[in-house]
């Protein structure tokens, strides 16, 4: 089946997450598509799928122009993907879950095709296992197996290396070349170098929403890192004091958490440092800041806060010794929606028994002012806009804080407040504070960290300081060549 | 709150042509039944008496219960919450059966009442936040397990002399009653209890730290643990504050209604006030206006059988209906706030 899409445009509101795409898949080819985070592959894929409605261009299917009217149109055309986080249903069975969405329902019979198509892609799946004891590998080949009985002659992979162990990525591949030499075509949405280089005949590279260039194999890894992340100038390094004492010690921790929890982690954070963390989105940077909030206990290893242990802590305890962190689901974790300005504030403040309601009112008035928040002391936070939310969390960080963890500081903000919220983190540090904080914009993280860490699969892969690496190295290790 | 009283106003109008519906099927005259309900309630002081006395414990459960749904707990538990308060308060009182310093036993048994609906109610919480047990399931088993308390001890060891039998234990001695308004069947405490639990608890709700705390992990548990509030202690807090207030219900309808234990000591009021506090959207203003509504309600319609002779379970539909009522409109509103705002707005603050 030859697929081409022409042109696709797709608008979320006045952000445009894909720019008049082009992209033409061969049959009997593995496609790759490549970019960073919010490139705009993942969206791609879901207009193809016909999960999400283009806005404008054109799906060209066998040379035919296709008009998506449902998702199970796309399916009945013969295209099926297999999503970042499988949709099945974990109280089903093996074979149940295999079951859905078939023609038939002759169990007996599904259950010898499913054993069939086991046999033939070498995957070892228990019919009558429950599907919540499979791991996220399992899940995948499983998914892969429905979809192909139900006839489908394109699979999409989102991300699908993401999570699973070696041999299951083994398995896998070695599946989806089965299936390219049967004449079926495979996209595989990526960001690993290493899954492309070992799989793609040919891949588009997307950035920022539009299409920045194919490549057929065998790739040059140089040139795809300057398609996915540009030629940017490197920003002037940021002139910051010596690191001072140490604030957070890791000592081989591992964590539960996320996709890929936290693996073997040993660090040492000094005073005055700012440390970006950098990595696909889930790759453990999640786990790594809640680990150091005392949010998430480790399963081994041991945490020293300026050169006391941690043992048995809960976040409070962290909090006392002045470790702050502000998560990125602002209305999710970091603000109580329902509650007003000056409610937040007195909440703040603590103390007593009664809220003294004009000190509250005061008190928001003024982080109104010191924080450029627009907004009411009386407003209830949720009217807010994301920026203004982000500014008002801002104004709830300690004085004196020792440890800063921020989770994605600046998403959502426009360039000016985004600087503005540096320069007021960056006050802390003068005082002796370190920050930690993760952020998906790799710029971000070399204007504003003295150091990164890159994190991959839940492991740190790359630990040095900013004056010492640029875009391309970053970027390497992002996709797991450190 | 003139929204939130406009939108009763509009279900009550809506249930009134429902109901009116339901009497015409059954072949029964509305306009009588209604005649009827309006003067068997509030057609003399001594009816109006009658009200109040159902009036005051469900205030007093409204109120325990405003603490709990403010911190996001559906406590289905306080029907058991009055029971076990009205089984502490007799066994207070049973205790000072002998005559000798009435008011003594009068003040312990409020105090064993309060306790003995507060750690029924701590059972609840602690099941909730230790065991991960959902607090309706295990209020509702609680429930069940002090009807079987009480049906053991009248049974049992506070059996009568000479015969066990379902009208309940002995009768205290008459200087271990609450004192009456002269001429009516009605004390002057539960009445000024029932106020002062209102001022009580609109001003903890509303201008202490306990109130703004409950909000605040009512709002956003994760939020408000990051805040450095501990949910769980503030969940028990609040489970205190409603089996306390519940249990000083079942004290009073021991002490001041029924003077011994009787099976039924609870008489619904407990479920019925989780009614109440649902139709006043959670506002202690409207509250007990809803609270005197259903009152009117349940003791205007003892009437109905005699009269018309249609059951006297209607005042059962017509609350029902009000409620299913209340929260379509309620649903209908948070609807059109999704539509135009594009925000989930919770109503009046609890959103359980």
């Amino acid at each position: 089946m030859e697929i081409a899409l022409q042109n696709i445009t797709k608008d979320y509101g006045s952000v445009r997450a894909n720019d008049h795409v082009t992209m033409r898949v061969v049959p009997g080819s593995i496609h790759g598509l490549l970019g960073e985070n919010g490139a705009g592959k993942s969206t791609l894929m879901k207009i193809l799928s016909g999960y999400t409605p283009k806005t404008d261009g054109e799906i060209r299917i066998d040379r035919g122009i296709v008009e998506y009217e449902s998702p199970a149109h796309a399916a009945g055309l013969g295209i099926g993907m297999l999503y970042q986080d499988p949709l099945d249903f974990p109280l089903l069975s093996v074979l149940e879950n295999f079951k859905l969405g078939q023609s038939s329902s002759d169990m007996t019979a599904l259950r010898i095709r499913l054993t069939d198509l086991c046999r033939r892609f070498g995957f070892t799946l228990d019919p009558d296992a429950p599907l919540a004891s499979l791991t996220i590998g399992e899940r995948q080949q499983l998914e892969i197996l429905r979809l192909l009985e139900k006839g489908i002659r394109t699979l999409i992979l989102d991300e699908p290396t993401t999570g699973i162990s070696g041999t299951q990525k083994a398995a896998l591949f070695s599946a989806l070349k089965q299936l390219a030499d049967e004449g079926r075509s495979v996209i595989l949405v990526s960001h690993k170098l290493e899954d492309v280089e070992a799989l793609c005949d040919r891949v588009t590279v997307l950035r920022g929403g539009k299409g920045a260039g194919e490549m057929d194999s065998p790739f040059d890894p140089d040139q795809l890192m300057t398609l996915m992340f540009g030629t940017r100038p490197k920003p002037p390094p940021r002139s910051a004091e010596a690191p001072g004492g140490p604030v957070l010690n890791f000592t081989s921790i591992h964590a539960r958490g996320g996709r890929t929890g936290l693996k073997s982690c040993s660090v040492l954070i000094r005073e005055n440092e700012v440390v970006g963390l950098a990595g696909l989105e889930g790759s453990g940077q999640g786990v790594f800041l809640r680990t150091a909030a005392g949010l998430i206990p480790p399963l081994s290893g041991e945490i020293h806060l300026k050169g006391q242990p941690m043992k048995r802590q809960n976040h409070h305890g962290f909090k006392r010794k002045g470790v702050n962190f502000l998560p990125s689901g602002r209305l999710e974790e970091g603000l109580i929606p329902g509650l007003t300005l000056a409610e937040h504030s007195a909440l703040q403040n603590g103390g007593g028994f009664w809220v003294r309601w004009p000190g509250a009112i005061a008190d928001a008035a003024r982080r109104i002012t010191n924080f450029r928040i627009k907004g009411e002391p009386n407003l209830s936070v949720e009217s807010l806009s994301g920026g203004n939310q982000q500014r008002l969390l801002l104004s709830f960080l300690s004085e004196n804080p020792t440890l800063l963890l921020l989770e994605n500081p600046t998403r959502g903000l426009d360039v000016e407040s985004a600087n503005w919220v540096w320069e007021h983190l960056h006050r802390f540090c003068a005082k002796g504070a370190a920050i930690v904080f993760a952020s998906s914009e790799l710029d971000e993280i070399l204007a504003q960290a003295d150091r990164v860490m890159v994190f991959f699969n839940g492991a740190v892969i790359k630990d040095v300081r900013t004056q010492e690496t640029d875009l391309r190295e970053l970027g390497l290790a992002i996709a797991g060549r450190a | 709150m003139i929204r939130n009283l406009a939108e009763i106003l509009l279900s009550l109008m809506g249930v009134l042509l429902f109901t009116t519906l339901i009497l015409l099927i059954a072949g029964a005259p509305p306009f009588a039944a209604y005649i009827h309900i309006f003067k068997g309630s509030l057609g003399s002081l001594n009816k109006l008496s009658h009200v109040l006395n159902a009036w005051i414990p469900l205030t007093l459960c409204s109120c325990g219960l405003l603490y709990t749904f403010r911190i996001g707990l559906w406590n289905i538990g306080v029907e058991g919450q009055v029971m076990m308060g009205a089984v502490f308060a007799t066994a207070a009182l049973r205790l000072g059966m002998g005559g000798e310093a009435p008011l003594f036993y009068l003040v312990l048994a409020f105090a064993a009442g309060i306790i003995g609906g507060g750690l029924w109610a701590l059972l609840a919480g602690f099941l909730k936040t230790r065991g991960g047990v959902n607090e309706i399931f295990a209020g509702l088993g609680l429930n069940f397990v002090a009807q079987g308390i009480i049906l053991w001890l009248i049974f049992g060891p506070w059996k009568r002399p000479g015969i066990a039998s379902m009208s309940g234990t002995e009768l205290f001695p008459i200087n271990l009653w609450l004192p009456q308004f002269p001429g009516l069947r009605m004390s002057p405490v539960g009445l000024f209890l029932a106020i002062g639990a209102i001022a009580v608890t609109a001003m903890i709700l509303r201008y202490t730290r306990i109130g703004l705390q409950l909000k605040a992990v009512g709002g956003n548990e994760r939020a408000a643990f990051l805040l450095g509030l501990n949910p769980a202690r503030n969940m028990l807090l609040a489970m205190i504050f409603a089996g306390g207030f519940a249990g000083l219900a079942g004290t009073l309808q021991v002490s001041g209604i029924y003077h011994r234990l009787i099976p039924a000591i609870s008489s619904n009021y407990g479920y019925l006030a989780l009614l109440v506090v649902m139709l006043s959207n959670y506002d202690i203003r409207i509250a007990p206006l809803v609270a005197f509504f259903f009152a009117c309600l349940n003791v205007g319609s003892i009437q109905l059988p005699m009269m018309l002779q249609i059951d006297s379970s209607l005042s059962g539909v017509i609350q029902g209906i009000l409620v299913l009522a209340v929260l379509g409109v309620q649903a209908w509103r948070a609807r059109i706030k999704i539509g135009t705002q594009g925000v989930k707005g919770s109503p009046g603050g609890a959103n359980p």
